[in-house]
């Protein structure tokens, strides 16, 4: 940075050719300590990183070899989410009249595909049950954004909410072929979607061949 | 009539303030900079609208990298050189105190116990180099377990922290989890990057 000389503040006067006796200004340029300052400060803006990583809680059951103490859930109530290869996502119910599994259905990650079909279902089934408390969640949330309730309560009401027994129940089954960030999206749908109980199952050999069913009548569509 | 005169002001300002700001700044971003420490693989997290920001002590970080191998990094220095004393106690292997010193400034690692001797001798700004081949894990050779299992005598407050790269593929994942589940760690954490979609 040799341009310095030009004296680029300016506002001094010269002072190499004053009669000697005079006074020297006292005033310094600080035009390169900002400059400096500037160039610091871009870059520490530039290297930092504000967002901190988040994480998501994972609860896992605990391994019970006692087949009695595995919670039985009504298979109506159910939901099994298949995660495929490419981003889709086979689901199926039970039919609760013969215990069969339904005709699955082929769906993705866009927020049109599995989320309305959780959405709608979850809402189906507690409209049936005339136990559907869903709506007070926004009402919830706003009120902790307006001050009006602490965060605790909020989430401790929340969590009441999202333990309704009525609610959907979503088995979570990966596939081989699927990715991890499968796995972290369809967790987050169920935030999204507020569903309190689900479990990460492993997947066994009849739905991967149930996967691979799917996928050719839909390659051969 | 006489013209009015205009005072002529000088053209230079005063650039106090604006240096002050620029130092507060300067200072701030300074104090805030947070370096990362250098991994062994750069994994690139998947991202997700959870909000809970991750602990900074007492917990153990397992790193599934793309191509699907296991890291593994612990924080605090005393816990690591508590951890490594005991890995080598089991594994009957001795380390010497340098080693064990440096172990403990390490970050995360990702190789079989037999080769991680050669890791710390590495030096550090070399350890990037090194190919790492991760942690075994899966049932036949299960270190992953070991190291998971010491931590937890080591430090009883730690939790578990999973970093995947979105690409992972899912069986590794499944062998990871199945390894805690094993080990009775039932609760753990993914880390995410956080989106800005919103969740309603």
């Amino acid at each position: 940075m040799a341009e310095i000389e030009g004296g680029g503040g300016g506002g001094h006067k010269k002072g190499g050719k004053k009669p000697k006796g005079k006074k020297m200004s006292t005033r310094v340029d600080f035009t390169p300590m900002v400059d400096l300052g500037f160039l610091l400060i871009t870059f520490f803006m530039l290297t930092t990183s504000m967002n901190k990583p988040k994480t998501m809680e994972i609860n896992m059951p605990v391994k019970t070899e006692d087949q009695e103490e595995k919670i039985k859930v009504k298979a109506s109530q159910a939901i099994t989410l298949l995660l495929a290869e490419n981003d889709k996502i086979v689901y199926y119910f039970i039919n609760d009249k013969t215990g069969e599994p339904e005709t699955p259905v082929i769906t993705d990650f866009s927020p049109g595909g599995v989320r309305s079909t959780l959405l709608n279902k979850n809402k189906e089934l507690l409209d049936r049950a005339n136990a559907n408390n869903y709506d007070s969640i926004p009402i919830l949330r706003e009120m902790y954004r307006l001050n009006q309730i602490p965060e605790d309560e909020m989430k401790k009401r929340i969590s009441g909410i999202k333990a309704n027994k009525e609610a959907l129940i979503v088995v979570i089954k990966a596939d081989d072929k699927a990715k991890y960030k499968n796995l972290v999206d369809i967790l987050d749908e169920m935030l999204i979607c507020n569903i309190g109980r689900y479990a990460i199952v492993d997947i066994t050999p009849v739905e991967q061949d149930l996967i691979k069913t799917a996928m050719t009548t839909i390659n051969a569509n | 009539m006489p013209k009015v005169k205009v005072p002529r002001k000088s053209t230079s300002v005063d650039m106090t303030a604006m240096t002050d700001v620029a130092f507060l700044l300067l200072t701030f971003f300074m104090l805030a900079t947070q370096f990362k420490p250098d991994e062994p693989v750069s994994v690139n997290a998947p991202s997700s609208v959870a909000e809970v920001p991750l602990p900074e002590t007492d917990i153990m970080t397992i790193t599934i990298s793309e191509d699907g191998r296991v890291f593994f990094s612990m924080e605090g220095q005393l816990y690591k050189a508590e951890l490594i004393k005991k890995m080598s106690a089991i594994k009957g292997v001795n380390f010497s105190p340098e080693e064990i010193q440096s172990f403990s400034l390490m970050s995360s690692f990702g190789v079989p116990f037999s080769e991680l001797r050669s890791v710390i001798n590495t030096k550090v700004e070399d350890r990037g180099k090194l190919n790492q081949s991760g942690i075994p894990s899966d049932s036949t050779n299960n270190e992953l377990a070991d190291w998971i299992w010491q931590a937890r005598l080591t430090n009883n407050m730690v939790r578990v922290a999973i970093k995947g790269d979105q690409n992972a593929n899912f069986p590794v994942v499944k062998q990871v989890i199945a390894t805690l589940q094993d080990k009775k760690v039932n609760r753990f954490n993914f880390i995410t990057n956080l989106t800005t979609e919103s969740a309603e």
